[in-house]
């Protein structure tokens, strides 16, 4: 009898081309994601070398991460930004890659796109010059970031480069408590993981607390696991899985056929790993970070903490440089700290659940006058599903922005961006310092909890929210 | 691609945890199309004030670290995005070789698609290189360092001198600054093959290569 594998020894063993002596193994990759940012340097390279993309039809494109989300009509102002736009599109045509251009109905955030349009299945390798690739792996893909020198690497040769990594199945006992969300857990993983817990290793998650989950909320969990040093996170796929692709544009025509061979992708029974740890899921209460990496997180019911209890001399000084940078004093309570902006959207919790998770939490009420709240989707597809469903006008009505989608203040490349000082509640992956714009300070939450922030002005705990 | 060999440097020592490459080249800079040029952004927030001068409290900005091209830095340096600018901008600035105890895996693997070493140390011999790097700045000059590929050393003139391990086919393509695509496309039968057996269908106009 053959050992027992993990998904991920499934899937890596299925993609392996060759592994010559002295090299580095060959996997092949079947989908490759393009976006404006990390691609007009390796289709360069290409250009330089006469080479050409090998499988256009594995390849998709779209701009997210440096567009405007003000009304898509008008040109885009910046022309650094437009030239790279402009070079995305003229690359695509030359290559023969699809674009889901601006203005396309199906434009979006890359990892919101893949999974929505069924580019993304269960069982391949899927790669993207973005480090949130990982969202994929939520739909039992192994999906993982890769630089400009590997992006034309795929788009050459369809395969990449790789050692295989090791596997850490992190599993997940109990259920999570009312309020609390998928956000709200991975937040809380990372911060027991630490920021580089998980390098070396493609994270499999498992355990009936994320069997519970839905698909979008299982890309949450995905999404973030760069944030712990994990290249991949992964969750083997089931019938959630197939449900939510059943129908989608791209998926396989026989689709019956296709769900049969993905129902024996997960870990067969006393499959090894190379390291586990387990958590449960009632300890996990909301969470919010406090500091400039996403492991420097608490729960909303907690103070921000004094770095003089931290054992670790690397971790205090981190600490203390993180409070000093985010104009925070140890033992405040979370729920006291005022905030100034509201950022809903991004690859993390862009979708139409976490959406409508917010909207819930708005109905009726009002954005604080401190407060300046907007909200991002992350594809076109989820805008108006959102506006089909009314959700835009829950927004509208208290006060928040609708924009178009697009990556948005979870980067700030393009016009959205804090002011320096200013202090966000920020539903994306990445407090670092800067990271929203120069001497802004984010602060990462659940949608539902940033919704509740923009309306108290400060941090609340939304289980104890009045829903109207 | 650059080969690396073995080269002797000064150090520039960064003694923070965690660095991430939002703050190795911040997103204002990644709209560039070109591989080139982003030296003058490295660590840019962290390196000028508001006004656009350097700020003299910034530790790439002391003046005795002018023309390191050796980083010392803590661990899980150059975590969060993909973007490869940040070792392009490393290389740019002048850095050829980044010492830590650990980096983050996208970082470490872009560090060798541009001839730019990343070496990890144990923590112990990074305390080591801190404080040595320490003394020689508080006597008055920079501390120098050999980072040789060829015998998987780190060396100093002082009587340091530590192994450290490196996958071999990285090492190879790095001292041979190889072309990592010629390379794999020398397998393009067996890619071939692996896309006929998954029901792809074979590429029009022949191979490439």
């Amino acid at each position: 009898m053959p050992a027992p594998r993990t998904l991920l020894d499934k899937i890596w063993d299925d993609h392996l081309v060759c592994s010559p002596d002295g090299e580095q193994p060959l996997i092949y990759i079947d989908r490759h994601l393009v976006h404006e940012v990390t691609s007009a340097q390796a289709f360069e390279g290409l250009r330089v070398a006469g080479r050409r993309v090998r499988r256009p039809e594995a390849t998709f494109a779209t701009p997210d991460h440096n567009i405007p989300t003000t009304d898509r009509r008008l040109p885009i102002a910046d022309p650094i930004s437009k030239q790279q736009i402009d070079t995305l599109r003229s690359n695509c045509r030359e290559f023969g890659v699809r674009l889901f251009d601006l203005g396309d109905a199906d434009q979006g955030i890359v990892h919101v796109i893949g999974p929505e349009l069924g580019i993304t299945q269960p069982g391949m390798t899927i790669v993207c010059g973005d480090s949130h690739t990982a969202t994929h792996g939520a739909l039992g893909a192994l999906a993982f970031g890769i630089g400009t020198s590997e992006v034309e690497h795929v788009l050459a040769t369809q395969t990449l480069r790789q050692s295989k990594p090791k596997s850490f199945e992190v599993r997940v006992e109990g259920e999570l408590h009312p309020g609390v969300t998928a956000k709200d857990l991975v937040l809380y993983l990372i911060g027991r993981l630490t920021t580089e817990g998980g390098t070396g290793y493609v994270i499999e998650y498992t355990g009936p607390c994320i069997r519970r989950l839905g698909m979008e909320e299982r890309m949450t969990v995905c999404n973030m696991s760069i944030e712990a040093g994990a290249r991949a996170g992964m969750i083997a796929p089931d019938q959630i899985t197939f449900d939510y692709l059943r129908g989608r544009d791209l998926v396989p025509k026989d689709f019956d056929r296709a769900v049969a061979q993905w129902a024996i992708l997960p870990s067969d029974a006393g499959a090894r790993y190379d390291r586990s740890e387990t958590f449960s899921g009632g300890d996990v209460v909301p969470q919010v970070t406090w500091g400039t990496n996403p492991a420097q997180v608490v729960g909303v019911d907690a103070t921000v903490p004094d770095p003089a209890s931290m054992n670790d001399p690397s971790d205090r000084s981190s600490a203390s440089r993180a409070l000093e940078y985010m104009g925070l004093e140890s033992g405040t309570p979370i729920a006291a700290i005022p905030i100034d902006r509201v950022f809903i959207g991004s690859c993390t919790n862009s979708r139409i659940e976490d959406l409508r998770a917010a909207a819930s939490v708005v109905r009726g009420h009002t954005v604080s006058s401190r407060v300046r709240a907007m909200v991002v989707p992350g594809s076109g597809r989820v805008k108006r599903q959102a506006e089909a469903e009314g959700l835009d006008q829950v927004f509208t009505a208290a006060g928040f922005e609708w924009r178009e989608a697009g990556c948005s203040m979870c980067l700030g490349m393009n016009p959205d961006t804090l002011a320096p000082g200013e202090r966000c509640a920020s539903t994306s992956n990445r407090n670092f310092e800067g990271r929203q714009g120069k001497g802004g300070r984010t602060h990462l939450v659940s949608p539902a909890m940033a919704a509740a922030a923009a309306v108290a002005g400060h941090f609340t705990d939304i289980r104890q929210w009045r829903y109207l | 691609m650059q080969p690396f060999t073995t080269h002797t440097g000064n150090v520039a020592p960064l003694d923070r945890a965690n660095v991430d490459t939002d703050q190795i080249i911040p997103k204002q800079f990644l709209k560039r199309i070109e591989r080139t040029g982003f030296g003058q952004f490295l660590f840019f927030d962290w390196r000028f004030l508001p006004d656009g001068s350097a700020d003299p409290a910034f530790e790439l900005n002391q003046p005795i670290r002018q023309g390191a091209s050796i980083l010392l830095a803590r661990r899980n340096f150059g975590c969060g995005s993909s973007r490869e600018h940040a070792p392009w901008a490393l290389d740019d600035y002048g850095f050829r070789a980044v010492i830590a105890p650990t980096f983050a895996d996208i970082f470490f693997n872009n560090c060798f698609q541009n001839g730019m070493l990343p070496v990890k140390l144990d923590e112990a011999d990074v305390d080591e290189l801190f404080r040595r790097a320490a003394a020689a700045e508080a006597a008055g000059h920079p501390y120098r360092l050999t980072v040789d590929l060829r015998a998987c050393e780190v060396r100093d003139d002082g009587g340091f001198t530590r192994s450290f391990a490196v996958d071999p086919f990285r090492r190879h393509c790095l001292l041979e600054g190889l072309d990592n695509i010629g390379l794999s496309l020398k397998h393009v039968d067996k890619i071939a093959v692996w896309e006929d057996a998954h029901g792809l269908a074979p590429l029009q106009g022949g191979e490439i290569g």
